[in-house]
């Protein structure tokens, strides 16, 4: 590497530009550098051999990339879609992405090949620059600075400068104000879910909305519900109202029950509970019979279904919310009303 | 003129061509400045060029996926060739990712080279953050660039996070689904910040062509702006070089851009390209179609965000039980922020850490040369504490995988990742200190005493000795050729007032600095030999 002139002064100054050293230790009693360790001559730098067997390595990865992507093309074409057979999408994307990666292998090693037996291997040494500009330049940098502040008079004109930043502070502010109707006030959406919509809203298998008799309902069954008609909203508030909706029912034996209000709100031993986890709201959907668990499946948020569904274990913080039932005149279970708190994660306002 | 028309036929098209670009926009210039610059060599700077050129890849596999992608969550029919979704309604945005994957030939094999270029990006971007760390990289004059790389790492956490979102299926649905809930737990504007964000109630209709405006424009657009800036700060500052012989804070010791590292590094490239092809071809990755589109109501077990997002879930799964509180009518989330707190937290520690160690060691010099990870013991420390911290968290995540798959109690597994979150960085931290410590005074060792030979004698005394052959000049100075720190006191100022900074700089100085091995210096050299001749 060739030293220039500009180097060598820039380096001298490393020297001559006195920095804090802090807390270091300088020592007087230093080691001597030995300098850059004798270059190691290989090969292919002193056998005609070698240098040949080396070139000609790197032409065959070459063309190996050639052959590569030739093949790739090749398999786009020759292993077409079968809607019949599901393994072709496998054997299109696996020899696609073989060919593919034979083409960008075969530069990539021979790139490198090339450079670590052809190219010369000797480390060079090259001075740094200090990254702060030299003492002229920094004086003239400031020499700017200082002229356009006289010709503006930045500093001297005070209400201009005042009012700039004033001006400067504000004028973002109605850019944020514009964000306002990415969404709506969320008022009390939060407090009301479908089963508050009707009186005696029927509870129905989630996906297909067909009602539930509580003679349906077994010890230890477990049923996925959604309120009556809502298979039949159209999105998005099918989604919208099912992600506050969604109830997990459940016979136990009555005698396990161990809750009085948790008896009274629910048939005959079967309770109704609110399946968006009173944590970050994902379903809880795992239930356990013999211990009454419900699991959910992001945090491990354990609810006591005897009890409640108190918290036993995990980061939720609230029971999940029961939903009242009753049977109506034709067996089905039915939802008198909505419940009596919001479901889902807790939010600042939740009590208010 | 006369000049170019015979370069022109001297050297042909090249030579042309050449000609043609300096007339106009001075590519000689340019040539001759950075043509030759000196790069070292070592094999940890490739981590981040692994993270550059995955970019590259998810550049290129991200504008083909936007060809086919149709980012609307207006409700369809599926009528594509996967069977069993056959019918089913969905989002536009599942359906398309469905066609991708099945009717676009190539269409699955970008998905996949996509998603594993985002995983390999965040990666390689940690693993390289953690390479500067160890080694000191971040210290006077890269502090800014440290933090322009931290900017780079969060933004790939996002681009991750808003494209994995984009296919709409269970498994997105219900990550954004804990992202609405995270949200909702934040004091005061939790529920307008949900509502802003998803357009009105979770999950509506609007989430998903918001985060694709994000994931392909907003988010990338600012990586290539850091990037560009952070890789400019590279040619300011010139690459560090580690310690050996004749290598120093006032040079750069390597091989010149062209021809040496054009070739390695643009070589590199498509190693990395093809390394990612690879493992598209052979591996699946996210096959939304097993997981159905998203509804609100089931979940599968065992459910595992993207491996970079782990880490902020683990510290959700880690919260005790029932810490929220309500104060008045207000209810706060503890068990939302407590979480949150600890991530911010220790994404903050590390991006200032630079300017931390900067104010306590007061050293003002420019530093190029690299430490070891030993003869900076308490950084090192320190660093392994936080990555340890890191992988508690990041486990934390997988507390259910770990207590099924190990058929261990999930209650007991989750209270040993709340004990471990504590003690195993404490651990780590003075496990690693005395380990650095131990390496330094085995360097000292070597330099002095030089390697065991494994050659036992006899002197004609009777003693038994092994013989030690002693380090060459080169290997010497790569051991001795460390910077050494002290405490400090605090001291009085000015005003003869020992000001608070001043007693928690001291204090800090002593925790850094108090234990430490000092190089070996000439006098210490000159007697070990001298010793050495008596034998």
């Amino acid at each position: 590497m060739a030293k220039n002139s500009k180097d060598v002064v820039q380096h001298e100054e490393v020297a001559e530009h006195d920095y804090a050293t802090g807390l270091a230790v300088v020592s007087k009693d230093k080691l001597t550098d030995p300098g850059i360790e004798p270059h190691r001559v290989r090969m292919t730098d002193k056998s005609v051999k070698h240098e040949k067997a080396a070139a000609l390595q790197v032409a065959l990865l070459f063309t190996l990339s050639i052959l590569g992507s030739i093949f790739a093309i090749w398999a786009y074409y020759v292993f077409p879609f079968d809607d019949t057979n599901a393994s072709s999408l496998r054997i299109n994307t696996l020899f696609l992405g073989l060919g593919i990666s034979l083409g960008l292998f075969g530069i990539g090693i021979g790139a490198v090949h090339w450079a670590k037996t052809l190219m010369p291997d000797a480390e060079v040494s090259e001075e740094r620059h200090l990254t702060r500009g030299t003492e002229e330049v920094r004086a003239a940098a400031l020499e700017v600075i200082r002229l356009a502040d006289q010709e503006s008079g930045f500093s001297r004109r005070k209400l201009i400068r005042r009012t700039l930043y004033g001006a400067l502070a504000l004028f973002p502010i109605p850019a944020i104000v514009l964000f306002s109707d990415l969404g709506p006030n969320p008022k009390d959406s939060l407090r009301h879910t479908m089963w508050g919509a009707k009186k005696n809203t029927r509870l129905t298998r989630d996906p297909d909305g067909t009602p539930i008799k509580a003679s349906d309902v077994q010890v230890g069954s477990v049923f996925h519900v959604i309120p009556e008609g809502l298979e039949k909203l159209e999105a998005p508030h099918m989604l919208n109202e099912k992600a506050k909706a969604a109830v997990l029912l459940v016979r136990l034996d009555p005698n396990d029950i161990k809750n009085d209000k948790e008896r009274e709100w629910g048939y005959d031993g079967i309770v109704a509970y609110s399946k968006i986890c009173t944590h970050v709201g994902c379903p809880v959907a795992l239930y356990e019979q013999h211990t009454h668990h419900l699991l959910c499946p992001c945090h491990q948020s354990t609810f006591d279904l005897a009890e409640d569904c108190k918290v036993v274990f995990g980061p939720a913080s609230r029971p999940l919310p029961q939903l009242k039932i009753e049977v109506d005149a034709e067996g089905y279970l039915v939802a008198p009303g909505d419940f009596a708190e919001p479901v889902g994660p807790s939010f600042w306002e939740r009590k208010a | 003129m006369s000049n170019a028309v015979t370069a022109k036929k001297k050297g042909g098209f090249l030579a042309g061509t050449a000609n043609y670009l300096d007339e106009r926009v001075g590519i000689a210039g340019i040539v001759k400045e950075f043509g030759r610059k000196i790069f070292p060599d070592h094999w940890s700077f490739m981590l981040g060029e692994v993270a550059l050129y995955s970019f590259l890849v998810l550049l290129l596999s991200g504008t083909f996926l936007t060809f086919f992608f149709n980012p609307t969550m207006a409700e369809t029919t599926y009528d594509g060739v996967f069977g069993p979704l056959k019918g089913a309604h969905m989002s536009s945005a599942y359906a398309s990712t469905l066609d991708i994957s099945f009717e676009v030939r190539g269409g699955l094999l970008m998905r996949q080279v996509h998603h594993w270029s985002a995983l390999l990006f965040v990666a390689a971007a940690g693993l390289h953050m953690l390479r500067v760390f160890f080694t000191g990289a971040f210290r006077k004059p890269r502090e800014i660039n440290w933090v322009v790389g931290f900017m780079l790492f969060i933004l790939g956490m996002a681009g991750g996070f808003t494209g994995y979102s984009l296919p709409d299926d269970l498994l997105s649905g219900n990550g954004l689904r804990i992202i609405d809930g995270m949200l909702k737990g934040l004091p005061w504007i939790g529920s307008y910040t949900s509502s802003l964000l998803f357009g009105g109630e979770f999950p509506g209709n609007q989430i998903v062509p918001r985060l694709y405006s994000l994931h392909i424009m907003i988010v990338p657009a600012l990586i290539l702006v850091f990037l560009v800036i952070h890789l400019f700060m590279v040619v300011i500052h010139k690459h560090t070089h580690y310690s050996g012989p004749g290598k120093k804070d006032t040079n750069v010791v390597g091989y010149p851009l062209m021809p040496v590292y054009v070739a390695k590094a643009g070589g590199f490239f498509f190693i990395v390209f093809g390394v990612i092809m690879l493992t598209a071809a052979f591996v699946t990755i996210n096959p939304v179609w097993n997981y159905g589109s998203y509804d609100p109501s089931p979940v599968s077990a065992g459910t595992q965000p993207d491996w970079y997002i782990g880490f902020l879930d683990g510290a959700l799964r880690l919260a005790p039980t029932g810490i929220e509180t309500t104060i008045g009518n207000a209810t706060v989330s503890w068990n939302i922020l407590l979480p949150m707190i600890v991530g911010v937290g220790l994404l903050g520690v590390v991006a200032v850490y630079p300017f931390v160690e900067g104010w306590i060691t007061g050293d003002k010099r420019e530093h190029h040369l690299l430490d070891r990870p030993r003869n900076a013991p308490t950084r090192t420390a320190i660093g392994a504490a936080g990555v340890t911290f890191y992988a508690v968290l990041w486990a934390g995540a997988g507390t259910d995988l770990i207590a099924t798959n190990f058929k261990m109690s999930l209650n007991q597994v989750l209270t040993t990742m709340q004990i471990l979150l504590f003690v195993a960085p404490v651990f780590a931290y003075y496990v690693t200190k005395r380990m650095c410590l131990s390496l330094q005074r085995k360097d000292r060792e070597i330099v002095l005493h030089g390697h065991e030979s494994g050659r036992i004698i006899r002197l004609p005394h009777g003693e038994y000795v092994e013989v030690h052959e002693q380090a060459d000049a080169y290997q010497i100075w790569k051991l001795t050729d460390f910077k050494e720190y002290a405490p400090t006191l605090a001291r009085p100022n000015e005003k003869g007032i020992i000001t608070v900074r001043a007693r928690i700089r001291s204090a800090l100085s002593k925790i850094f600095f108090e234990d430490r091995v000092s190089p070996v210096s000439q006098t210490e050299l000159d007697a070990a030999k001298h010793h050495g001749e008596l034998h």
